[in-house]
């Protein structure tokens, strides 16, 4: 290999350069392989996956385990959940955070320290679970959809990565030019910024939506009616408390044949409730890099 | 001078009047960080009081320390700090070097594919959600049908119950978490990376500097900043632990080394109502957590020019 110095490589350096792709497709293997070996059991029989015959492509292809899961009403609702809780949560997080954002990146807001610092400071101090769950019980929020939506209403962090890109892209000088013209403030937002901010509002829109769709925690303690558990709540309580227990029945061989269902029925809802996140996720890693790097920037 | 010529004239209440409507658009997200942020911070004092839920915070009477010498006297303490130190303390020293490695080798192979596969795949798991990693770690481990288990199998090992053996529990919870994240906290350093001056390396080319050598005398150096300021950070965060992930890993034979102080607060507050006590537990977590940012954040601003404020 000739570089661009045009100095040929020393058979070490290639030496080198063989280990280091090695250790590279190692890792690509790694990651991949549980992944793969989850969707190929997901797509095996019964038997194959009770047996343990699944090792890399589906054996004795079924779709007994999708069938289970879509006959299922506590996954079915979870899904509308969650789909609920995510296209309503999203919206509230992106209107508040540039409502927030906008006013703090501008060097002209008076008080603009203080007012900064009220927000980071949330970042470094909580008052942790109880007084929390206490707020929110006052508010007369618990087993209510409103749990879900107005304790996460915004996140400090995005906010910050919003307001940088508002402090880099949009210039000053064009907002006091809108101002001699007599654009109001919230016009100059509306019609100049969002329109220039495209790309740092879906960025901040999908991290916000991928935390809606992954989130668990609040639903835990706000939420007690099984009609209002998002999916994660419903996956939690039949993936990892293997809530549907087929102990009841006594037949031996419809016994065997419910354990091995269970198996085959989380693998399919693996794949099921990751699917909405991984789909569209080739589309905008590019975007997610981005909002990471803007976010470690100093805000 | 320079900065009166660029304020606007006029007192304080001159500049909030002309851009009233900013203040206007500020209203909701303080109005949320006062109720959900604050208000709860206000809540604290709970610790302090004997509380019930009849008389609400303000009504009850104090109790003084009470709950903090409860907690620090109570037989759970040690093995608390002693489980949450030892998770975040191995998730550190194991899953600190890992991305940068991965970064430095992204950043050292030439096809542009390669490189673009390594960050997609590696990137991929951190969009699996807590529940659902956990649910893969299960059934990779599972007894009877997890792959670990079949692949140990076939050396002719006995079926070995990974999750319920408790010694397990912290390797099995850091490297998952390696797996799921190590691609997504290489980005930065490769970002780092790809800031380096690439005539450094030309000039080492000519001068027949090897690649490994170029990786400690040029990589190194270039993201080192970046190095100290994100160990600097992690190390304000160790007390920090998500409760997620340890929670849903939890069960009855894993749980002497499973048993986190975010755990116990859920338990000992929610399950059984003690909230003085646990809040003053939280208190106490809060309280380190804070002074290890504040510490950690001010040596990273006096080392480089990134801070978290």
């Amino acid at each position: 290999m000739v570089g661009r110095t045009g100095i040929k490589e020393s058979p070490t350096d290639r030496i080198f350069l063989t280990l280091v792709t090695a250790f590279l497709i190692g890792v690509m293997i790694l990651i991949l392989y549980p992944l793969i070996f989850i969707v190929s059991s997901s797509f095996s029989s019964t038997a194959a996956v009770t047996s343990g015959r699944v090792w890399l492509f589906p054996v004795e292809p079924s779709l007994a385990g999708y069938k289970a899961i879509f006959k299922n009403n506590q996954v079915l609702s979870g899904y509308a959940n969650s789909l609920f809780y995510t296209t309503v949560g999203t919206t509230v997080n992106v209107v508040m955070t540039i409502m927030a954002a906008y006013p703090l990146s501008r060097k002209d807001l008076y008080g603009r320290r203080v007012l900064m610092f009220l927000f980071t400071f949330t970042m470094l101090f909580s008052g942790g679970l109880i007084p929390l769950y206490i707020v929110v019980s006052r508010l007369g929020m618990i087993d209510k959809r409103i749990a879900l939506i107005a304790p996460t209403a915004m996140a400090v962090f995005q906010m910050i990565i919003a307001r940088t890109f508002f402090q880099m892209n949009i210039p000053q000088e064009l907002a006091e030019a809108a101002e001699m013209d007599g654009c109001s403030d919230l016009h100059f937002l509306l019609k100049v910024v969002l329109p220039l901010s495209g790309p740092i509002i879906a960025v901040i829109a999908l991290m916000y939506a991928v935390n809606h769709w992954n989130a668990f925690f609040h639903a835990l303690i706000f939420l007690k009616t099984n009609g209002l558990f998002p999916l994660q709540m419903v996956l939690r309580n039949i993936l990892i408390q293997n809530s549907f227990d087929p102990t009841m029945i006594k037949d031996p061989t419809t016994m065997m044949e419910m354990q091995g269902l269970r198996d085959l029925l989380k693998y399919a809802l693996i794949v099921v409730a990751s699917l909405p996140v991984l789909s569209i996720y080739p589309f905008v890693q590019r975007h997610f890099v981005k909002g990471v790097l803007i976010g470690s920037v100093k805000g | 001078m320079l900065w009166k010529i660029q304020q606007p004239s006029g007192g304080a209440w001159k500049r909030i009047c002309r851009h009233w409507q900013f203040y206007l658009l500020l209203l909701p997200p303080l109005l949320y960080i006062l109720i959900f942020h604050y208000l709860p911070m206000g809540g604290l004092s709970l610790a302090f009081k004997e509380f019930s839920i009849r008389k609400g915070i303000l009504a009850s009477p104090w109790a003084g320390l009470k709950y903090f010498r409860q907690f620090f006297s109570s037989p759970m303490f040690f093995p608390l700090l002693k489980n949450t130190l030892g998770i975040s303390l191995y998730s550190l020293a194991v899953g600190f070097p890992i991305p940068i490695i991965l970064a430095l080798a992204v950043n050292e192979v030439k096809s542009k594919s390669l490189k673009k596969s390594v960050q997609m795949i590696t990137y991929a798991p951190y969009f699996i959600s807590t529940v659902v990693m956990v649910s893969i770690i299960m059934q990779v481990l599972h007894p009877r049908t997890g792959i670990l288990n079949l692949i140990l199998g076939v050396f002719g090992a006995n079926p070995i119950n990974f999750m319920g053996e408790a010694s397990m529990f912290q390797s099995i919870y850091v490297w998952s978490g390696i797996w799921q994240y190590a691609g997504y906290n290489a980005i930065i350093y490769i970002a780092a990376l790809s800031g380096i001056d690439p005539t450094l390396y030309e000039a080492a080319q000519v001068d027949g500097v090897s690649r490994f050598k170029r990786i400690l005398y040029i990589d190194l150096p270039g993201i080192a900043p970046t190095i100290i300021v994100l160990l600097i950070l992690n190390a304000g965060n160790l007390m920090n632990i998500g409760f997620e992930k340890v929670f849903l890993m939890q069960n009855d034979l894993n749980l002497s080394n499973s048993e986190i102080i975010s755990t116990y607060i859920y338990k000992v507050g929610l399950k059984h109502a003690q909230f003085s006590f646990s809040t003053a537990v939280s208190f106490f977590n809060s309280i380190i957590n804070f002074l290890l940012l504040v510490t950690v954040n001010t040596m990273a601003r006096r080392l480089g020019e990134v801070s978290i404020w």
